[in-house]
């Protein structure tokens, strides 16, 4: 009966696949970019892969000697490049077409017209578009910190120290950068792209085709790399919670309290400058902030996931008005909608707004819901969309995420204030027809 | 009772009461930081009784404390956009688009929820100058016409400062060629000053046929031209840009490198970004680069008459009437002798709709976005229903109909807000055909033909009535197809409230807060 489309993002991105193919020279951040944007895409629902040519060379050649291997004159290093470049294009060419994937990110310098005119063809041939994104940078301390974050501890540095490293290194870039053609504005006219230059202090947009462009362009000019941490955490323990009861509006425990107290004392602590602090709408997240004593935003975006006719509810109740909805939810987490509520799904379609804005800000102190952060973690961490709703986010701990090189350190740190359990595991019987026994074996314990 | 209520009203100063308010939030456990700037949650701030004291009993004035409470409420509820005020500064020769993309833009950030108003310098121009006589005035050797459009920009200038500063405005487009950089510099220096930040939109072009459109499309009408004929009109105007193009600095990558700007290039093709300062700049850039100029049309319609509709209820996710099911093949056989080129079709995810699509016999695409407003406890109800179980919900719905969010539902303003994404991809698109619902189509309306928060619950949006929306010259033409199937009324007025019913209802409550208010006094007093 129905006949439309129904995608993750409710409607259809892009008729075709698209190719981002990156370009620049080595050491501006072309991998930190890739890596990020398909961590960002795969997210909001739209399957997306990375092809890092660099790794195609290193199973080709498998010992790497030194920057020679790349000069221009070496006839037999360019041969071995030209057919790593072929066997990505390749890999592409199936993910787009016989996987299932939408996007793929063809990682590598394609410094020369020559290179990119080769890609173009291919992907015309295969019926992709094609969106360049090239990242130019003359600032040679930013170039340098990037070698020291992640090129030093590549696979290709393991045998040599550091000095060793970073001087091999910087001939490998002087390799390229006789032959380097940037993206023009007059010669490459016709061509999709974006030109990052300086990290994001600049950007030139150019033909702008369709609506996961101009996606990834809004995400790419709100994205930066000044070092800053983004602290996760749930409100303090909640009446409903101390009851086993899902949803809902209450207030805090005693013990929820305590964690509030404690939350502003960690704070505190860790002597934050321009700390912002974003809660939700409900009374839980407001009345943990109230104890930090600094303003804060609320933000509806983070209210937890609406259980429709299950708000409030026990799992033990809704196992026995709803045996059906229980073991459907179970069969498929992220994807199941409660009978007028929402799915995770859903939630993080909402919650992309704040993920944008996380990416503008700096120091961040988010105080969530157990859904929302499960949400939000995901992303930081690429967890996929099965990981997602089992994630661990126990209430009166916090998670500190720091970017660092290509992902995200994660601290746990609990506030040693006790709590009851929220997490529910995936039972072993997901059968419709289970019994409540076997659906009800894996709830936490409450009053 | 009443004599003491007079007799406390009369101590009671409006801070205190505002600070009553925070200390019974506070025992609540709600916000208390600053007394005159205290966090009212939702809930709390569509407590019936709150408003019931502030308006009838007049102990402070109304206005400013609601006023007040509302900048707190927004402010709190929605992430700061920007701290300081924002000056958009437009840069470009004339027939450029400024004021184009000055009122879009302008529309957009209205709509959104910030503050935003257009400086127009022609129309300072044409206010100091009664009468155009030609393009003589703007060439540059023309002294007395140089100072006079100085004199021009900086009372422009002088009415941002005061939208800024009295006026509660957050975004102030100043629309002008201000094609010297001796003019930007005034500007620059002039936002410096007062704390405000500039972002600046040039707009180049050097197409001679999308100029000359332009100026055929609004310029031979504008005020200037009354008494010309089309070709005078093009002429002169040309003549016009000539005056310009001499001291034109566009601009510049190394100059202006410190400068927040975008710089947008043949209506689109290209951009130029520098400096984006923070989140609404982002927000603006987002927006610029996703509109464009081709034509096409938007088609708004809802979904066919369902079954709740017949019984008066609200909301819920009912199918379609018998007669819904007509109006669905009568928009099928509408829809294909308007013969329009790859139209899009977008329902949202209740049945009503996609019901109604369905006999469209074309693809469509379901966002849940484009659901009906969840009226929360209220759904399914009929309007008696809830003013039998819900009379004060119902009656501060009625008093502020935008920013009223149903008890575990939504607010028009947090439509808005999940709308926005439907817009943004809407300005991407070319045709497109909408089938939603009456709260959801009174918000997009509203976006296309720039009403106010106000106007904008009372729209109306009859059943089987498709609207036409085709960009022209600065706005929107709209066109109302109605297909003649009968279908009925769900529109409800704003209605007259009695004093009475107010006084009646919460008298009670009064009776609570001042026993309050009299504690609370005796620590202040």
């Amino acid at each position: 009966m129905m006949n439309g489309y129904s995608y993750g993002m409710e409607i259809c991105m892009t008729n075709c696949p698209t190719l981002i193919v990156t370009v620049g020279l080595p050491a501006r951040g072309k991998t930190y970019i890739s890596k990020k944007l398909t961590r960002y895409l795969n997210w909001i629902g739209v399957p997306t892969k990375e092809f890092n040519v660099g790794q195609y060379r290193r199973e080709c050649v498998k010992i790497y000697k030194s920057f020679e291997f790349f000069r221009p004159d070496n006839e037999e290093g360019l041969k071995i490049r030209k057919q790593c470049a072929s066997a990505a294009l390749n890999d592409v060419r199936q993910y787009l077409t016989e996987e299932g994937g939408q996007v793929a990110v063809f990682d590598a310098t394609n410094t020369t017209r020559e290179r990119r005119e080769t890609i173009n063809r291919f992907a015309e041939q295969n019926g992709f578009k094609v969106f360049f994104v090239e990242s130019v940078c003359e600032d040679p301390d930013v170039i340098a910190e990037n070698i020291v974050q992640v090129k030093l501890g590549s696979p290709d540095y393991t045998h040599c120290n550091t000095e060793q490293a970073v001087e091999d290194f910087m001939k490998r870039i002087k390799c390229y950068e006789n032959s380097y053609q940037p993206l023009d504005e007059v010669l490459d006219r016709e061509l999709s792209f974006i030109k990052i230059i300086d990290v994001g202090r600049r950007y030139l947009v150019n033909q702008v085709q369709d609506h996961i462009q101009s996606r990834i362009v809004y995400y790419l000019m709100n994205i930066h790399i000044t070092p800053r941490s983004i602290y996760l955490c749930r409100h303090g323990e909640s009446e409903l919670n101390v009851r086993g009861r899902i949803g809902g509006d209450s207030g805090l425990t005693a013990r929820g309290k305590e964690f509030a107290r404690c939350l502003g004392q960690f704070m505190h602590k860790q002597g934050i400058s321009d700390l912002k602090v974003w809660t939700s709408q409900m009374k839980r997240t407001i009345q943990t902030a109230e104890a930090l004593g600094v303003p804060y935003e609320q933000w509806k975006a983070l209210n937890e996931i609406d259980a429709g006719v299950c708000e409030e509810l026990m799992y033990e109740e809704i196992q026995q008005r709803y045996p059906l909805e229980f073991a459907l939810r179970d069969q498929d987490k992220y994807r199941y909608r409660y009978p007028k509520g929402e799915s995770y799904e859903d939630l993080v379609q909402r919650l992309e707004p704040v993920i944008m804005e996380l990416e503008r800000q700096e120091n961040v102190l988010v105080i969530c819901h157990q859904a929302v952060m499960r949400c939000l973690l995901a992303y930081f961490l690429d967890k996929t969309a099965e990981e997602l709703p089992y994630l661990k986010c126990p209430l009166h701990s916090v998670l500190k995420l720091t970017p660092v090189a290509y992902g995200c350190k994660v601290e746990r740190i609990s506030l040693k204030v006790e709590a009851v359990n929220t997490h529910r595991e995936r039972p072993e019987n997901v059968n419709v027809h289970r019994t409540a026994e076997d659906a009800l074996q894996t709830v936490p314990a409450h009053l | 009772m009443v004599s003491d209520a007079t007799g406390l009203r009369l101590k009671l100063a409006r801070l205190q009461v505002v600070q009553l308010i925070c200390l019974e939030a506070a025992v609540n456990g709600y916000s208390t930081q600053n007394p005159s700037f205290c966090v009212i949650p939702t809930t709390t701030f569509h407590n019936y009784h709150y408003w019931h004291i502030l308006f009838s009993y007049s102990l402070i004035n109304v206005h400013t404390v609601r006023s007040a409470a509302f900048t707190v409420r927004t402010a709190a509820s929605r992430p700061q956009f920007t701290n300081s005020p924002t000056m958009i500064v437009m840069v470009g020769l004339p027939a450029r688009g400024k004021t184009y993309i000055s009122k879009k833009l302008t529309r957009y950030l209205n709509w959104i929820g910030v503050p935003t108003q257009v400086f127009n310098l022609g129309q300072y121009r044409r206010e100091a100058v009664k009468s155009y006589k030609n393009y003589e005035f703007f060439r540059p050797d023309n002294e007395e016409a140089m100072n006079i459009r100085r004199a021009c920009a900086l009372n422009a200038l002088k009415d941002i400062a005061n939208y800024f500063a009295k006026e509660q405005g957050q975004v102030a487009v100043f629309d002008a060629t201000n094609t010297t950089r001796e003019r930007r510099g005034v500007i620059i220096s002039f936002a410096k000053e007062k704390g405000y930040k500039v972002f600046f939109i040039e707009s180049i072009c050097d197409d001679p046929e999308i100029i000359e459109a332009n100026i055929m499309e609004v310029k031979v009408s504008s005020p200037d031209y009354e008494n010309c004929d089309k070709e005078e009109a093009l002429e002169d105007f040309l003549k016009r840009i000539e005056c310009y193009k001499t001291t034109y600095v566009s601009l510049d990558d190394e100059s202006d490198r410190h400068l927040s700007y975008i710089k947008i290039f043949n209506v689109g093709s290209r951009y130029l970004v520098n400096r984006v300062q923070d989140h609404i700049q982002s927000r603006i850039v987002y927006y610029l680069m996703n509109i464009h100029v081709t034509p096409r049309s938007i088609y708004l319609s809802r979904h066919g008459e369902s079954e709740l509709n017949l019984l008066g209820r609200i909301g819920g996710d009912s199918g379609l009437s018998s007669q819904g099911k007509k109006y669905a093949s009568t928009l099928s056989e509408f829809i294909r002798d308007q013969a329009i080129k790859d139209l899009k079709v977008w329902t949202s995810h209740m049945k009503r709709t996609i019901q109604t699509a369905e006999a469209l016999g074309v693809a469509y695409e379901q966002w849940k976005a484009l659901n009906e407003i969840d009226a929360g406890v209220c759904e399914e109800m009929t309007y008696e229903e809830i003013q039998e179980n819900y009379p004060e919900e119902f009656a501060m719905r009625d008093q502020d109909k935008y920013r009223y969010r149903y008890p575990k539902g939504e607010s028009y303003e947090d439509l808005v807000h999940r709308l926005e994404p439907v817009i943004m991809e809407l300005e991407r698109q070319e045709n497109v055909l909408v089938i939603c619902h009456q709260a959801v189509m009174r918000c997009l309306l509203a976006y296309f033909l720039d009403k106010s928060a106000d106007e904008l619950p009372y729209l109306k949006c009859p059943l089987h009535t498709v609207l036409r929306l085709t960009p022209v010259a600065y706005g929107c033409k709209i066109e109302p197809f109605y297909l003649n199937i009968k279908a009925v009324n769900t529109h409800r007025e704003k209605p007259v409230v009695s004093q009475r019913t107010f006084n009646s209802i919460a008298d009670h409550q009064f009776q609570q807060l001042i026993s309050m208010v009299y504690l609370f006094s005796r620590m202040w007093m």
